[in-house]
């Protein structure tokens, strides 16, 4: 802002102003601050209509935001819980099964490690599959006894790992040693790419947001050319021209953001029954969480902060050219 | 108050407007300054209120020359002038009352001293009773007296008036006239451009003519 802004007040003819300058710029800024509220209240429709597509602008960007957060917080708690399974071979009992365990438990690699025999991978499969019924018409357990491992912190990083699993493939009871990693970083893969997207979605938004309101102060300031003149002519400062306008601009990025936050938190509550029951299904409890309330801060602080800057652009540039003649 | 010293205006094209221009006017004095259309009134007025700046020479407002007041003193510079039009500049969407108090809220009055400065402004050009009404609902004389009220809100030192009884009947404009001769005599320095002669000559004042871009000083029974 141009210095002229603190001076808005100053220079009057009448050495009798009776209030500092500072009380009656701060007098201004809290009349303007009002004033342009009740502009946009006075025309409801068109406003209603710039506000609701600064909301949706926003509020699409921010809701996949919030749905990757919910992804990532799913996901955490399996990040560093690097798994190995052993499955051994078919011809491998439960009770060798159990010794091996034993055996592998000695090694210094090995941090926790649980013996699933084929009688219980067979409950669990039962249980969790679906195919219970089916599996009663099989005569023989066709399932193997398996060795879940979790190895130490220090042999969890993607080299010792793999060194580890190849020590263990080498055991000659062991059919598959599986890594149960990789679908982990993929899907931490996936999730980067996802975030990447949404940053760039929420940029091109953000310029939407940018050029609709900078476009519907650019036809609020030709609207009111002759006023503008007006008060010129009568001494006022861009300052204090300019004001209405960052003020209105200010109260759409405010109330877009408003809207945004009210879009994200609807939307989510609508997901959030489908979603619970899907995760029923697959035997977890997680259920959706709706935005928190510092990124609702932030979101309207973003919209306010675009609104502003959307304002500000439109007014620098058409401000200038009315002057009277 | 006003002082101008071989003044030129040239507009970009070639039109001499205004051609060695020397006057001054005194604090506290009031003068006429008429002449044919064309023949440079707005373009002088235009000057002193700084919306156009001098191709060459010196205008002088309270000592201060035109020429060198930067962009961002034209505002400061503009409140000591009262500036009256000929078709008012009212803006029609807001009351009488918050016409007349613009130049207060720019200046940054308190909230109450706005109120009782606009209606001693209003009472003074007889509206006082209007301060509610849209000025679309207001007759052309009573528009413009809600200009003049504007005008003087904030006591300026110097009223200039460009053609401000162009609209109105001679019954009418004699009246806006004694309006302007009563802030004269408080003290006010008053420049008024017209070309009602007959007007004019009634008042006794000083006569500035302007034919094609030159400035002559008359006496009333000089003019035709």
């Amino acid at each position: 802002m141009s210095p002229s802004k603190l001076t808005n007040n100053r220079g009057a003819a009448d050495s009798s102003q009776p209030t500092s300058p500072l009380m009656a710029y701060l007098v201004n800024h809290a009349q303007v601050f009002f004033s342009s509220l009740g502009k946009l209240y006075r025309a409801p429709l068109s406003n209603l209509m710039t506000v609701a597509v600064i909301g949706i602008a926003l509020a699409f960007p921010m809701g996949l935001y919030v749905l990757l957060q919910n992804l990532q917080a799913v996901s955490g708690g399996w990040n560093g819980a690097t798994q190995i399974s052993l499955f051994t071979k078919m011809n491998v009992d439960d009770e060798r099964a159990a010794e091996l365990g034993q055996e592998l438990r000695q090694l210094p690699e090995i941090e926790s490690l649980h013996v699933l025999s084929r009688q219980e991978a067979m409950s669990e499969f039962q249980a969790l599959s679906g195919f219970g019924e089916a599996l009663d018409v099989l005569e023989k357990n066709p399932l193997p006894a398996v060795l879940i491992i979790h190895p130490t912190a220090a042999n969890s990083e993607p080299v010792q790992v793999a060194l580890l699993v190849e020590k263990l493939q080498s055991y000659k009871e062991i059919d598959i040693a599986q890594l149960d990693m990789q679908w982990v970083e993929r899907l931490f893969t996936m999730m980067e790419i996802a975030e990447r997207g949404i940053i760039v979605i929420a940029i091109l938004l953000a310029l939407a947001v940018l050029l609709t309101v900078g476009n519907t102060i650019r036809l609020d300031i030709q609207s009111r050319r002759d006023e503008i003149v007006i008060v010129k002519l009568i001494g006022a400062t861009n300052a204090f021209i300019r004001r209405p306008f960052l003020y209105t601009g200010f109260w759409y990025g405010c109330l877009g953001g408003l809207i945004a936050w009210i879009m994200i938190s609807l939307s989510l509550s609508v997901l959030s029954g489908p979603v619970q029951r899907l995760a029923g299904l697959y035997g977890s409890d997680f259920s959706l969480s709706s935005m928190d309330f510092v990124s609702g801060l932030s979101l309207l602080f973003i919209s306010i902060f675009l609104g502003l800057v959307g304002s500000w652009l439109a007014v620098g540039r058409h401000l200038n050219e009315i002057e009277p003649s | 108050m006003i002082r101008f010293q071989n003044l030129f205006k040239r507009y970009p094209g070639g039109h001499d407007a205004l051609s060695d221009v020397c006057f001054d006017l005194g604090d506290g004095e009031m003068g006429f300054l008429t002449g044919h259309s064309g023949a440079g009134k707005s373009t002088l007025l235009k000057i002193i209120s700084l919306i156009e700046r001098p191709t060459r020479g010196q205008a002088l407002l309270n000592n201060v020359n035109l020429a060198k007041v930067s962009k961002r003193r034209i505002p400061s510079m503009r409140r000591q002038i009262g500036i009256i039009f000929q078709d008012h500049q009212l803006l029609f969407d807001r009351t009488v009352f918050d016409n007349v108090a613009l130049p207060l809220v720019i200046a940054g009055y308190r909230h109450q001293e706005i109120g009782r400065r606009v209606r001693a402004a209003l009472d003074k050009v007889g509206l006082l009773d209007k301060e509610k009404l849209n000025p679309v609902t207001l007759s052309g004389g009573e528009q413009q007296r809600v200009g003049i009220a504007r005008a003087v809100v904030n006591k300026p030192p110097l009223l200039l008036a460009d053609e401000p009884t162009g609209n109105l009947d001679p019954e009418l404009s004699w009246d806006i006239m004694q309006l302007f001769e009563n802030f004269h005599q408080v003290g006010v320095t008053v420049l008024i451009a017209s070309h009602d002669i007959e007007l004019i000559k009634r008042m006794d004042h000083r006569i500035l003519t302007l034919n094609k871009g030159r400035l002559f000083e008359q006496s009333s029974w000089e003019l035709d």
